[in-house]
């Protein structure tokens, strides 16, 4: 599997895998610094972090899967969160998600054509005396309102 | 050299999303263009706990407490306040009140409020350890370093009667005290922090606001039960408490606070970061510590419980942010102090992240006996938008809903297991007249259903039907034979799931069937869902007498549901209707109604 593998790890995500080669329970801080580089792990990302750190594949594709925060597709240039965390929930945080599929024309999970915007529901984001709450490319937006959402997003465009 | 004014501006997470970054930027370049740079001291703070009015600004020593602050604002905050010393009255929380000082003390939300954990959460620049210093900060590390042995460490624990603050409340000496008799040459100390229960907030602004407070509280117990390495398990989607934990752990690192021979007293310790990667079954702590061991985050069998057997197979000693948080007060001020807060059944305070349908929301900490009704209507200020109280939640997905009838319940570990709810992490989620129970119980269980990690068969199977049944009774298809079956299901998971969260999945469902049966009922018999909130179970219709016929409805339903003529009355065509509530909304003449 190794000889189709051409996919190249940066010198400094290079140098953080042989610092944390031998701590051990590496594993997980590894895949973040990897996903915080690609934006996703993919197949090839995966299998390259199990020849890096000497473990089987089955045990980082297990990792992988398990932990919502890791993605196996590659999100867009800038990623939709909305909040269906209990107070969200409760404000309104799908009326928020069905605006911005409305919007962007994608649903949860997807990623528009031209690979600007990715759409995700998450599970509070810790800004409950905001609800309901989405952040874009990280940057919280707060007491959302479906009027609100062609304005939060125009302004990543 | 002293300086005239304070000025704090909250930097927390709720009041950055509403742009305080960029007002700390605007203070700071008017006391420059208007000279007074030299005399005011602006600091960015942690979290006010008032996320409802942020972004919030503080100026000292006058205690004017401003909300809702705008970039715009600052040249006149400058000008007015610092200069001319007059307060800004338009901004003012209370602008009634605006000739009097201690505002803070005026505003209801604090007044009933008890700061142990919170203490210095929108007092002090977390970026800056000598501000926590100088608020008696690494005193009670000082204390147990060099005055106190282990055994007394463990006293001064066992005489305040802290117990546990995420969730279960086990009485934190004795975990300690397992650690502690263990025989072992490694040794680990870990903080939870992987708040994972949606609608609590308080471990986020807590790492955010004094960062320095867990730093100090896991070096104790690494000095009482002999530690040397702790780790702090905090989920990734924290960016600004894990920066502002770095910083933390760097300056404590320079000031010999942290690391190698702590203040020259030959004990050594230091943290460690682990991210954790958002499951929520990484809350309960032998699924933390596979996590930080790099594995899936599943639990494993309980005994042998961490204390003696936890990290790598060590003695690991395992408390949750806000329990952390407590332990350098108790330290400092002693045990016999901190048992005197709160009740006869829990010593301390407790921090509630009030959420929902209520006026004020944000992060409240009440001395332990605190009632319900204290913290909704005084603290809270009731419900928003003149609505009827319902319900409240706590303990989220693993815990239960009060009743009004409730209300006056004490706020304390054992009062909430006695009618049917739990502590918990300390969510408090207020529900209204609008809000239908068994979507409520739904969601939670949704949400359990999709963070069971598997690996027992209660959690796995039992929650998926139990989901099932909620979702044919949620569509009008429900039985009464499904309640019982509710029951059942619900009394096995408790008793046979692995883990917590599969034992407490079922709570939600069986505490809203027991306070609100007749809601259930009235979707299973009556195929009705009263608070208008379960989709399949409503239908849209127009009032042919209110209805004008402007077609403001028809033109903006989204499915074009509606027909009918100018100036004439308009149809639901039901089976093309998908509930979606435009109608209502546009309608000017109250002629939809929603059964």
């Amino acid at each position: 599997m190794s000889e189709k593998n051409e996919l190249k790890f940066s010198d400094s995500l290079m140098s953080f895998i042989s610092e944390w080669k031998e701590k051990p329970g590496n594993l997980i801080m590894v895949l973040h610094k990897v996903q915080g580089e690609l934006g996703y792990i993919s197949r090839e990302a995966a299998e390259r972090v199990a020849e890096l750190l000497d473990v089987p594949l089955a045990k980082v594709w297990g990792v992988v899967t398990f932990y919502h925060f890791f993605k196996l597709t590659k999100p867009g240039k800038h990623n939709i969160a909305v909040c269906l965390g209990t107070a969200c929930y409760l404000k309104g945080g799908d009326k928020v998600i069905e605006a911005v599929e409305q919007n962007i024309g994608i649903g949860v999970g997807q990623v528009t054509s031209d690979g600007k915007f990715s759409l995700e529901s998450v599970r509070c984001v810790g800004c409950c005396g905001l609800a309901p709450v989405m952040t874009v490319s990280g940057e919280v937006f707060g007491k959302v309102t479906k009027d609100m959402v062609p304005g939060i997003l125009s302004r990543f465009e | 050299m002293a300086v005239r004014n304070y000025i704090l501006v909250c930097g927390g997470t709720a009041c950055e999303s509403s742009r305080s970054k960029e007002i700390l930027k605007a203070l700071q370049d008017e006391a420059v263009k208007q000279g007074v740079a030299d005399d005011i001291q602006i600091v960015q703070t942690g979290c006010f706990g008032f996320c409802e009015q942020g972004p919030i600004v503080k100026v000292l020593p006058e205690d004017s407490f401003y909300v809702k602050v705008q970039p715009s604002d600052a040249a006149e905050l400058i000008a007015e306040h610092v200069i001319k010393g007059r307060e800004v009255k338009r901004l003012l929380y209370d602008k009634d009140k605006a000739s009097k000082h201690a505002q803070v003390e005026d505003i209801k939300f604090y007044q009933k409020q008890f700061r142990i954990v919170l203490r210095n959460c929108g007092f002090i620049d977390p970026e800056n350890i000598n501000e926590y210093i100088a608020r008696d900060g690494y005193s009670g590390l000082e204390r147990a370093l060099f005055e106190m042995t282990p055994e007394d460490i463990i006293n001064e624990l066992k005489t305040a009667g802290l117990r546990g603050r995420g969730g279960a409340g086990f009485p934190t000496w004795m975990k300690w005290n397992f650690s502690r008799n263990v025989e072992s040459d490694i040794k680990y100390v870990v903080c939870n922090a992987d708040e994972g229960d949606p609608g609590a907030y308080m471990d986020r602004s807590t790492l955010e606001g004094d960062p320095h407070s867990i730093l100090e509280a896991m070096t104790i117990c690494g000095k009482c039960i002999g530690a040397h390495q702790g780790f702090i398990y905090i989920r990734a989607e924290y960016p600004l408490a894990i920066r502002r934990l770095e910083i933390a752990m760097k300056q404590s690192r320079e000031l010999g606070l942290l690391g190698k021979d702590i203040l020259g007293s030959g004990f050594d310790f230091d943290i460690e970061i682990r991210l954790g990667a958002g499951a929520f079954v990484c809350g309960e702590e032998t699924a933390l510590l596979q996590s930080i061991m790099g594995h899936r985050g599943m639990p494993v069998p309980r005994p042998p419980f961490p204390a003696v057997k936890g990290l790598w197979e060590k003695p690991t000693v395992i408390n949750n942010v806000e329990t952390w948080a407590n332990i350098p007060v108790i330290m400092h001020k002693g045990g016999e102090w901190f048992s005197k807060i709160g009740d006869a059944d829990s010593h301390g305070t407790k921090v509630f992240a009030l959420t929902g349908k209520i006026c004020n929301s944000g992060l409240v900490e009440v001395p332990m006996g605190t009632t319900l009704r204290e913290i909704v209507f005084d603290i809270g200020g009731g419900i928003a938008n003149g609505k009827k109280f319902k319900a409240v939640q706590t303990g989220g997905p693993s815990g239960g809903v009060i009743t009004s009838e409730n209300l006056d319940t004490p706020i304390d570990f054992g009062s909430l297991i006695k009618i049917g709810s739990m502590m918990g992490s300390g969510g408090m989620i207020v529900m209204d007249e609008d809000d239908c129970m068994v979507d409520v119980a739904k969601f939670y269980l949704n949400f359990t259903v999709d963070e069971s990690c598997g690996k027992c068969m209660p959690c796995r199977i039992g929650g998926k039907t139990m989901l099932a049944i909620l979702d044919k009774i949620t569509a009008g298809n429900g039985t009464m034979k499904d309640m019982d079956l509710l029951t059942e299901i619900g009394e096995t998971m408790r008793k046979s799931a692995l883990c917590a969260l599969g034992q407490t999945s079922p709570n939600p469902i069986i505490s809203t069937m027991r306070f609100f049966r007749d809601e259930y009922l009235a979707h299973i018999v009556d195929k009705r869902c009263p608070a208008g909130k379960c989709k399949k179970l409503v239908t849209y219709t127009i009032d042919p007498d209110k209805c004008k016929g402007c077609t403001a409805c028809a033109r903006r339903c989204p499915v074009e549901a509606i027909s009918g003529s100018i100036k004439q009355p308009h149809k639901i065509d039901t089976t093309k209707c998908i509930k979606c509530g435009t109608c209502v909304k546009v309608c000017k003449f109250g002629a939809i109604s929603v059964h």
